[in-house]
């Protein structure tokens, strides 16, 4: 048998291949003469043969039969083989194949090879790509190679180690006492893979956290050394020394300080060194000022340094290179929270970014501007987002007009101004609008009484000009039905009133229902809205042919609607005035308040949440559908929102779940207190019913570890009717720092004693516990 | 006695007089979208305060401007045909951006981080929660290093010498993280090792050179 051919000979050879069948056609034939080699065992060219294996994978050819073949590559003696070999498993092994595990008596045997390169090879492999299995097997001798003084390995046992706890976290302790004096070293690499290792387990575990804040000094020295040392060509990078290292101890810094007031001062002089004298002349001295001003925000740092930070991201705005404006709209947008006035500072560089052509900074603009929104610059803004709405993209439509809506209802100077904004979004971005928002503007337009007659002037004129927009015609026919007499009696005082006749209007309505553009829930509520104005036109006989005629629509929902208003007419007539007056006030939905929430440094995901979803309703099950008769029955459906805590690292604030509730004297009471879990009972009376008793629950936990999937359960004796709402959250955090909140309600007409017997369930530490308990320790006051 | 839990999401449910059916209509859907909705940014919000355990860097590509892959390195477990998948969209992805565009995307919960050098595009994916300008510097030192080692480095040397470029890429960076921070060491080691090579080598004779034995 020939010997098989070179690797750069095939690789020259595929690459002449004109065509996507000649290239696969050259390469199956290689593959079976690369089988049929690995079939006789031959260990001469095995090496190449599984390179070039290799090389076909990489161009997206299946490779697998090589799998067993590096093995007995990383078996060999050889170097060269050894390499190809490690270099194979890593692309072609992963640890979803059991085959992976033949590996690691190997490793092992490398790991303790008496060349360096060897062991090298073998913690690579183990740190890319070891399951946790493999991990568990070899911890020891990674923890072994972390105590030596060789720094090549020490640095890449590090980085194994790291590798071994983010599989097997429970193996962290094991790697406690290398730690020891691993920041002593003079060696930049094993230093940098040191802090890594430092990091990692600070992340993992408070414990940890506690136990390394004391390194603090001595990091601090080590940044101190790096920034004032001269230079250094080793390590140097465009005049700075060891960026990558300065960085990751400023990020270690960051972790140590958070929360803690110690820690956080003895940084104070260093990271303000680091601001004032980095180079900002290329990347590398940004990307470490970047670092720093990321640090500075998550530490309790005095706030000279704060405003030092923000101001250094101001800078950042308005630097040429979009990477740092992107990074620093990023960043503004994590502190825009906590240090809000300082970041106002910089508002209008950051509207101008606004018209910037990148996707990403626009974006980052827009979600900023929105934060920056408040009473004072309301007006000025809405016209720069106005306009942005008017040129952005499609994918931003929807968000923009959002994001209008919820500020235009937050900070709105005035009524009309508030209508002519929301006329504005229907009318340039209507298809873009977010379908919830139909029914918040029909609230809104009941509830500003005063504006109905130019509201729905305006909302007809837009009709007449356009009616592909589903939105704004919705909102239109709703609005026309409810005041279309205002309309027609021309009494608008805001503007110039239109003429308009009872038949132009019934015209228009009817229009939509016919055209093509409308959808069918448009229709329907362009029926319902003709139906309402047989109460408000006299036209009624035109009004009831209409009807009539739809009740034979293909449409079912249409035909239902046109069959039951025929009913009206023919049957009950008497009581279509009564039916079809106008739609009384509706309570308002509590907002949510994007800007207002529990603040936890430099998490982003909380203005994501905030600015784009509204609460959850919660209703009462059907179970208990019986209660919600008896608290009163109005007809109009009263909203309660549920809007979930966060988990808060400081301070542990909650939003009150039914705030409006006031706190009557009867005293709290402790219902359960067992295992860290201590569970409040906190009563109210609901109005208008005095049998109903409303009780908040509050669960805290005083263990170390959070208590996730909690869930809460509770049952009565049957002279009672239980009702639970949703709770805040499912997770109880640890060390106290909050609570979950969940709301009872106790129906008891016979005004008898109060009994409760609870579940509780949750998991902590990854253990299920569960647990029940009777209440009985009930004050009288809650049930009499 | 019955156990009476928190109201399910998915039984949302208004009790509707005939006016309100048109906001019946909308609001059930909503609710149901934005219990989703909800749900799973609640989830986000719980997992982000708990640190998810990913590697920083999740992967490193290059690939040519006309998209063929030159380099993978993978360092998180996924399967091949999710590899295939998710390289296939990050290099779209990579080669619809304009030239002055920022060198950041977002993409799922990762952010992409991508230069170009020539005809090359080097792109890693990192966590969100990253400094993505010392990124930058990370894939600027690797072509620094690809520069020394092969002497001016083109793409054609990436390609016929692949298996170089993953020593070095290796020797750098392991498991998602920069091992080395100096040049100079960086480039010793894979000297010192190629020279191991090299001896391991067996001397071959002339014939077992040019293929006639």
């Amino acid at each position: 048998m020939p010997a098989p051919i070179r690797l750069r000979e095939l690789i020259r050879t595929i690459r002449t291949a004109r065509t996507q069948a000649e290239e696969r056609e050259m390469i199956q034939k290689e593959c079976a003469a690369i089988r049929s080699s690995f079939r006789e065992e031959d260990n001469t060219y095995r090496c190449r043969n599984v390179a070039k294996l290799l090389y076909m994978h990489m161009l997206g050819y299946p490779a697998h039969f090589g799998q067993l073949e590096c093995l007995k590559l990383i078996a060999s003696q050889k170097f060269t083989d050894k390499r190809i070999g490690y270099l194979g498993a890593m692309l072609l092994l992963d640890e979803r194949q059991d085959v992976h595990l033949l590996m690691t008596n190997c490793i092992k045997n490398d790991l303790n090879h008496s060349t360096q390169y060897v062991q090298g090879l073998a913690l690579c492999t183990l740190g890319c790509m070891g399951s946790s299995e493999m991990c568990r097997d070899l911890a020891g001798e990674v923890e072994k190679l972390l105590k030596t003084s060789n720094s090549y390995l020490r640095k890449k046992a590090a980085l194994c180690a790291v590798h071994v706890i983010r599989k097997v976290p429970e193996l962290m302790e094991m790697f406690l006492p290398a730690t020891k004096n691993l920041l002593s070293e003079k060696n930049h690499g094993v230093l940098h893979t040191s802090v890594v290792l430092l990091t990692e387990m600070c992340e993992r575990s408070p414990d940890m956290l506690t136990h390394f804040r004391k390194l603090v000094p001595q990091l601090v020295r080590i940044l101190k050394n790096l920034i004032m040392s001269g230079y250094s060509p080793e390590h140097d990078v465009s005049g700075i020394s060891d960026p990558f290292l300065q960085v990751r101890i400023l990020r270690l810094l960051r972790i140590l300080g958070k929360s803690d007031d110690d820690s956080s001062e003895a940084m104070n002089d260093i990271l303000a060194q680091v601001a004032t004298n980095t180079e900002t002349s290329k990347n590398v001295g940004n990307a470490i000022l970047y670092e720093t001003v990321l640090t500075i925000m998550d530490i309790k740092s005095e706030s000279g340094l704060r405003v030092l930070a923000i101001n250094i991201l101001g800078r950042f705005l308005l630097n040429n290179d979009k990477n740092i404006r992107y990074v620093a709209l990023t960043s503004l947008l994590k502190t825009v929270q906590t240090d809000h006035n300082a970041v106002q500072r910089h508002r209008s560089t950051i509207v101008d970014c606004l018209k910037d052509l990148d996707v990403s900074i626009k974006r980052r603009a827009m979600e900023l501007s929105f934060a920056l929104v408040n009473g004072n610059n309301i007006r000025g803004m809405m016209k720069e987002l106005l306009y942005f709405l008017d040129s952005c993209d499609p994918d931003f439509k929807a968000d923009c007009a959002s994001g209008v809506f919820l500020a235009a209802e937050k900070y709105a100077p005035s009524k009309r101004w508030h209508i002519d904004t929301i006329m504005r979004v229907l009318t340039t971005a209507g298809s873009y609008v977010r379908d919830d928002s139909v029914p918040n503007l029909i609230q809104l337009i009941t509830n500003s009484v005063e504006m109905h007659a130019y509201t729905v002037q305006r909302l007809y004129k837009a009709l007449l000009d356009d009616i592909s927009q589903q939105p704004l015609v919705q909102v239109a026919s709703w609005c026309i039905g409810e005041y279309g007499d205002l309309l027609v009696s021309g009494q608008c005082e805001e503007e110039e009133p239109i003429q308009v006749t009872e038949d132009e209007v019934l015209d228009v309505l009817e229009g939509l229902l016919v055209s093509n553009l409308s959808a069918p829930v448009t229709r329907g509520y362009s029926l319902t809205a003709i139906m309402k104005l047989s109460t408000r036109f006299s036209s009624v006989n035109r009004i009831k042919k209409v009807v009539s005629i739809y009740g034979s629509s293909i449409d079912v929902e249409l035909q239902q609607r046109a069959v039951e208003y025929n009913a009206l007419f023919k049957k009950y007539d008497h009581m279509r005035p009564a039916l079809l007056e106008r739609m009384p006030i509706m309570e308002k939905t509590a907002t949510n308040g994007p800007t207002e929430i529990v603040q936890t440094n430099g998490e982003t995901e909380s203005s994501a949440l905030d600015s784009k979803h509204p609460p959850s309703i919660t209703q009462p099950t059907n179970q208990a559908n019986d209660l919600l008769d008896l608290l009163g029955g109005n007809d109009v459906p009263v909203i309660q929102t549920a809007l979930p805590t966060k988990p808060a690292s400081a301070g542990g604030e909650l939003l009150d779940l039914l705030g409006d509730l006031s706190l009557s004297g009867i005293p709290p009471m402790t219902a359960y207190n067992k295992n860290g879990l201590k569970i409040e009972f906190t009563f109210e009376r609901s109005n208008p019913n005095p049998n109903i008793s409303v009780i908040t629950i509050h669960a805290s936990n005083s263990t170390e570890a959070d208590m996730t999937d909690f869930v809460f359960q509770a049952a009565v004796p049957k002279t009672f009717q239980l009702q639970l709402l949703s709770p805040s959250s499912n997770i109880v955090p640890a060390l106290n720092q909050g609570s979950v909140t969940q709301v009872i309600r106790v129906l008891n007409p016979q005004k008898q004693q109060l009994r409760m017997r609870i579940k509780l369930t949750y998991t902590l530490k990854g253990a299920p516990v569960q647990d029940l308990a009777e209440v009985n320790n009930f004050p009288p006051q809650s049930w009499q | 006695m019955e156990w009476v839990g928190s109201p399910k999401i998915n039984q949302l449910w208004w009790d509707s007089s005939l006016w309100g059916r048109e906001l019946k209509l909308n609001t059930c859907e909503r609710s149901h979208l934005y219990c989703a909705r909800v749900k799973i940014s609640l989830t986000a919000v719980y997992s982000g305060t708990v640190r998810t355990y990913q590697d920083n860097m999740q992967f490193m590509l290059l690939f040519s401007r006309q998209g063929k892959l030159r380099l993978q390195k993978w360092y998180v477990a996924l399967s091949d045909t999710q590899k295939k998948k998710i390289s296939r969209e990050v290099i779209q992805m990579v080669l619809a951006r304009k030239p002055k565009m920022c060198s950041f995307l977002e993409w799922r919960d990762l952010k992409i981080v991508y230069k170009r050098y020539a005809s090359l595009y080097f792109c890693c994916a990192v966590e969100d929660q990253e400094n993505e300008l010392i990124t930058l510097e990370i894939i600027h030192r690797y072509v620094e290093l690809l520069d020394k080692y092969f002497g001016s480095v083109c793409e054609l040397d990436i390609i016929f010498n692949f298996e170089k470029a993953y020593y070095i890429l290796d020797e750098f960076i392991l498991g998602g993280e920069a091992q080395e921070t100096s040049k100079k060491i960086v480039l010793k080691a894979i000297e010192q090792a190629d020279m191991l090579q090299e001896e391991a080598e067996a001397p071959r004779s002339v014939l077992e050179e040019i293929g006639l034995t």
